[in-house]
């Protein structure tokens, strides 16, 4: 926890010092890449676990309930929102 | 949309290739992934320093805005909460470190399984891409049934880059900058989410 937030700590103050500089604009790029990386890295731990593998439809099935829970939760929130601070215009 | 695809083939391929026995021991062994990540997120990091000001945005629209990514993160809070108790295996913080991704797939799914492992990373991975491609697939049904900021707040992290044209599309131009201010504040509070739930 506190390397993740030093991390990112220590990213937003290079980014703003350099928010000038051209350099800053293939940061996008280089997430890709990296992100890339680390999906394949995780692709290799999933595919060499056995736990995961046997339990990949009760996983999927999993995935798919909180992704139901979580999305019609925020369906809610925008309907509320929506209707108390955006149709008075 | 192709980025997503490029990203999900990648996944397949480090499956397969450790399924067939294709990848050294000493690759499985290595710390390797732990120190892309904090790389990751100082690129992360970066984006957001040296990005957009949200506070120009904040100007034009007024506080009422902050009440978006608010919505966003309570419903799906909420929503997560409720679903773990018909799934008991998995535990409240479980559930909520998953939630917490907000589509945000790539970066959630590898956060998590540094904390919880594996078995939660994929479950991270697949519920975000889910959630991503509920937007990009049901739009406008979303907009007809939950009002113009249901693409936005299903969104998630998204809205600032793979969901922003559906939005677009279906809730309208005027909504596009409430969009990217949504995604950029719910980008930013991934991370934090993710870490806080999974170090509970």
């Amino acid at each position: 926890m506190t390397y993740i937030l030093l991390a990112i700590t220590a990213g937003i103050a290079a980014g703003y010092l350099c928010r000038r500089r051209t350099i800053v604009k293939y940061t996008g790029s280089l997430l890709s890449v990296v992100i890339m990386l680390l999906l394949f890295l995780l692709g290799i731990s999933v595919g060499s676990n056995n736990q995961v593998i046997n339990n990949f439809t009760a996983i999927g099935l999993d995935a798919f309930i909180l992704t139901a829970g979580g999305t019609l939760g925020s369906l809610f929130g925008a309907k509320w929102t929506y209707k108390k601070f955006f149709t008075t215009k | 949309m192709k980025q997503s695809f490029l990203y999900l083939l990648l996944f397949f391929a480090g499956v397969l290739l450790a399924l067939w026995g294709l990848i050294p021991e000493t690759l499985l062994n290595s710390d390797i992934a732990t120190w892309v990540l904090y790389g990751l997120l100082f690129l992360v990091g970066i984006q957001i320093g040296s990005g957009r000001n949200m506070f120009a945005v904040l100007k034009r629209f007024g506080w009422k805005i902050l009440m978006i990514p608010l919505a966003t993160t309570a419903g799906t809070f909420g929503g997560v909460a409720l679903m773990s108790m018909i799934i008991p295996e998995r535990s409240l913080t479980d559930c909520l470190s998953v939630g917490a991704g907000f589509a945000y797939y790539s970066l959630s799914s590898i956060l998590i399984t540094e904390f919880r492992g594996t078995e939660l990373g994929t479950v991270a991975l697949l519920a975000n891409i889910m959630r991503e491609f509920s937007v990009l697939i049901l739009a406008p049904w979303m907009v007809k049934y939950f009002g113009k900021l249901a693409p936005i707040t299903a969104g998630g992290a998204t809205t600032m880059d793979t969901t922003l044209p559906v939005i677009t599309k279906y809730s309208g131009s005027d909504y596009v900058v409430i969009a990217l201010f949504h995604g950029i504040v719910i980008d930013f509070s991934v991370p934090l989410w993710v870490s806080f739930f999974s170090s509970l």
